[in-house]
């Protein structure tokens, strides 16, 4: 039996498509084609003079050590930032789960941070934490912590991380909760019947189950820490101390807004074009092999 | 996936463009009113001056507009100056720049070198004959935003430059004189050990550390901070900030950051509130901060010049300044123009200078005011207003008139990051300053090279 809708009519796809197509056009590839172009020239401030240097931006790039450095740099938060951000909202979610009290409470306290503009989250972070005044940085200097982000490149790095990951555990868990309310409770039954333990049932039932999320969420979570994190990094530590916590997007944004310089920042983001790409594509050839749809 | 980032450039653009289109209503509906009502000539003042500041941009346009009839300038806050400038940026490309535009110090070559963006200052007083005598300014604050050729660019008129503070309180806590703040390094190291001899956590923190301790530190000492006259004379300008001398002072301050006298409290003025707070009892920073101490700190406090070594032939010379100018941009009508200089030469008589001067704390901008608002004792009422005019009035030399680099914002924050990894220990004085010279200087080329062309 044919269960597809099939549409008789020729153009109606295309004029319900429209829209969206419209939009993706507009506000995505007409702004990445933009990118691409810029990549390619020189122009200084305000567009007086613009020339054709070709792959000069990205030569200026390779040349620079610090630049170089980055791409480390953004490896390590990347990959916690994810990794914690995934493994932290999982644990919350299944916490949450079985609460029977006041789940709504819980929930609602624990997406709330999502609300929150990512540099006010910075901001929020840095106050915890700073040298002087922080409560946070008081508590660990009675632990014997000497806590300095503006100098200790490990601290610095612990604070934009451990901001980007609180804003993003809402998201992360809003996705395990349906997630998990979405596994048949018999199946848990069963088992528990069958004599597995809480911690058996989660890795060999639960935990399977919820792979096709965890999956979706390892992919927005790797483009949440690339893309979105430069407004932490702006209000936390601009990057510093040194360069130890200036990823790869945090240059774009300071050299195409701060320092005006729209051909090399251009450059850099399709360097971040690129590398985003081939990480999804990795992600869905090998991945997602392991996924149980 | 590049898509978000993107959405976030575009938004932001979009936004630009919404507000110059708002904007072009605005002026066209203004425009329309004025001219039924009276023919008056309206002048669009971006600037970046908050609080006490923004009351006196304020005040100045009201008193202009009062003081006559044809033109009319309107005064907008436009955010911090980065974001005025990128603001400007937009609108120009739009084609609907301001006429007048507050740009920082920092951002002066970049408006130098783009041709055809903006108008220079002596240009639009000689075309509209108005009095004008670019020596009656200031030479240091002047000398500054003059091309090579002479001619002065941009308008001079916040000016600010480096000066220290300190704890008179914490001072005599320690046992210290408070009667003179030390005045050379050395003096400074012996009143910071005896600060933490006495159980303060923090005797000496700096703001803006590259400004103050390199670029007005090298004036300071007439030394270069880069050749070429600081880059005052040619864009091929190269770093030099591996000095000797430079080497030793940060080499100093690096060892003072290891005993726990100098503390490190964040980049541009971040530490100030640190000062205010008592935490820290000694502090190099602005000359804009004064009225901030003034109405906050709950403690004796002094103001005084800034350290030097007492070793080096020259020094003290002077000071190098900070704040902005007012730059004219290109492409409006000559009408206009002549309300410009009208209102640059209102905003340069002598009374309404030392007044500006006397309420931000900013430099006064001609020689003229300065000896006005010493005649009326101003100075003897709050002792330390004058250290700052007294370190920029001075005849200063090649090395010291200023510093004027290209992607000079990038070189600061250069210098930021090198910097920090000296006072963490990562890097030694030599190594990191021999970083900034390497660094600033490939920016340097690529500024010179993209410049060159055009």
């Amino acid at each position: 039996m044919e269960k597809r809708v099939v549409f008789r009519s020729a153009w109606l796809p295309w004029v319900l498509v429209a829209p969206q197509a419209f939009i993706i056009v507009v506000f995505f590839f007409l702004p990445a084609g933009q990118a691409l172009v810029q990549s390619v020239q020189q122009s200084d401030a305000f567009g007086t003079s613009v020339e054709w240097v070709g792959l000069e931006n990205f030569r200026n790039l390779w040349n620079d050590p610090t630049y170089l450095a980055s791409f480390y740099t953004t490896a390590l938060f990347s990959t916690l930032v994810a990794v914690l951000g995934i493994t932290i909202s999982l644990m919350l979610a299944v916490f949450a789960d079985r609460v029977v009290k006041g789940t709504a409470v819980y929930r609602t306290l624990l997406i709330w941070p999502y609300a929150v503009a990512p540099a006010v989250a910075g901001v929020l972070w840095l106050f915890m934490f700073a040298p002087s005044v922080g409560v946070v940085s008081y508590w660990l200097q009675a632990f014997g912590v000497n806590w300095n982000h503006l100098l200790n490149g490990t601290h610095a790095m612990t604070l934009v991380i451990m901001a980007a990951v609180w804003k993003q555990i809402s998201y992360n868990f809003l996705f395990f909760v349906a997630g998990l309310q979405s596994i048949p409770k018999s199946l848990i039954e069963a088992a528990a019947i069958d004599g597995a333990r809480p911690w058996r049932r989660f890795w060999t039932i639960v935990f399977p189950l919820l792979t096709p999320t965890t999956f979706f969420l390892l992919v927005i979570n790797i483009v949440y820490a690339f893309f979105d994190t430069f407004a932490i990094i702006d209000a936390a530590t601009h990057g510093g101390p040194g360069k130890d916590t200036s990823i790869l997007v945090y240059k774009v944004y300071y050299d195409g807004f701060k320092a005006m310089d729209l051909g090399g920042s251009a450059a850099q983001s399709v360097i971040l074009m690129v590398i985003v790409v081939v990480l999804t594509v990795v992600q869905f050839r090998f991945v997602e092999k392991k996924v149980n749809y | 996936m590049k898509i978000r980032f993107q959405r976030g450039l575009t938004t932001a653009r979009r936004a630009g463009y919404a507000v110059a289109k708002l904007r072009i209503a605005a002026v066209a509906i203004a425009a329309a009113f004025s001219v039924s009502v009276q023919a008056q000539t309206e002048i669009q003042w971006w600037h970046s001056m908050t609080a006490v500041n923004g009351e006196v941009v304020n005040d100045l346009a009201k008193n202009f507009n009062a003081s006559q009839k044809n033109y009319k300038i309107v005064p907008t806050y436009k955010g911090s100056y980065d974001e005025s400038f990128t603001a400007a940026v937009a609108a120009f490309r739009a084609g609907n720049a301001p006429h007048i535009l507050q740009v920082f110090e920092v951002g002066t070559a970049t408006m130098m070198a783009s041709k055809g963006v903006s108008v220079p200052v002596g240009k639009i007083m000689k075309d509209s004959g108005e009095k004008f005598d670019p020596k009656a300014y200031v030479s240091a604050v002047a000398g500054y935003y003059t091309a090579p050729s002479g001619e002065m660019l941009s308008f001079p008129f916040n000016s600010s430059t480096t000066v220290f503070y300190f704890n008179k309180d914490a001072f005599k806590a320690a046992g210290i004189d408070t009667s003179k703040a030390p005045g050379t390094w050395p003096e400074v190291a012996l009143a910071a050990a005896k600060l933490k001899a006495s159980g303060h956590k923090c005797p000496l923190s700096i703001a803006w550390q590259g400004w103050t301790q390199l670029e007005s530190f090298s004036a300071w000492h007439n030394v270069e901070f880069a050749t070429k006259g600081n880059g005052l004379q040619g864009m091929d300008a190269r770093m030099k900030v591996n000095s000797p001398l430079h080497i030793r002072h940060i080499e100093n301050l690096a060892n003072m950051a290891k005993q726990g006298l100098f503390v490190y409290k964040g980049r541009a003025n971040t530490p100030e509130a640190s000062f205010i707070s008592g935490e820290c009892a000694m502090m190099t920073t602005s000359t804009g901060f004064y009225g901030n101490v003034k109405a906050n700190a709950k403690f004796d406090w002094g103001l005084a010049p800034m350290p030097y070594y007492p070793d080096v032939p020259g020094a003290p010379q002077n000071t190098v300044i900070g704040g902005a100018s007012l730059w004219v941009m290109a492409g409006k009508k000559a009408d206009e123009y002549k309300g410009i200089a009208q209102f640059f030469n209102y905003l340069s008589s002598p009374e309404v200078q030392a007044a500006t001067h006397q309420r931000t704390g900013y430099l006064p901008i001609t020689t003229a005011a300065f000896q006005l608002t010493e005649k009326s004792g101003f100075y003897q009422k709050n002792p330390g207003t004058d250290v700052g005019v007294n370190q920029m009035i001075r005849k200063t030399t090649d090395k010291s008139r200023g510093i004027r680099l290209g992607n000079y914002v990038q070189i600061r924050t250069i210098e930021d990051e090198e910097l920090e990894q000296v006072w963490g220990g990562k890097k030694t004085a030599k190594e990191g300053l021999d970083s900034i010279v390497q660094r600033g200087n490939e920016l340097l080329e690529r500024f010179e090279k993209a410049n060159k062309k055009s």
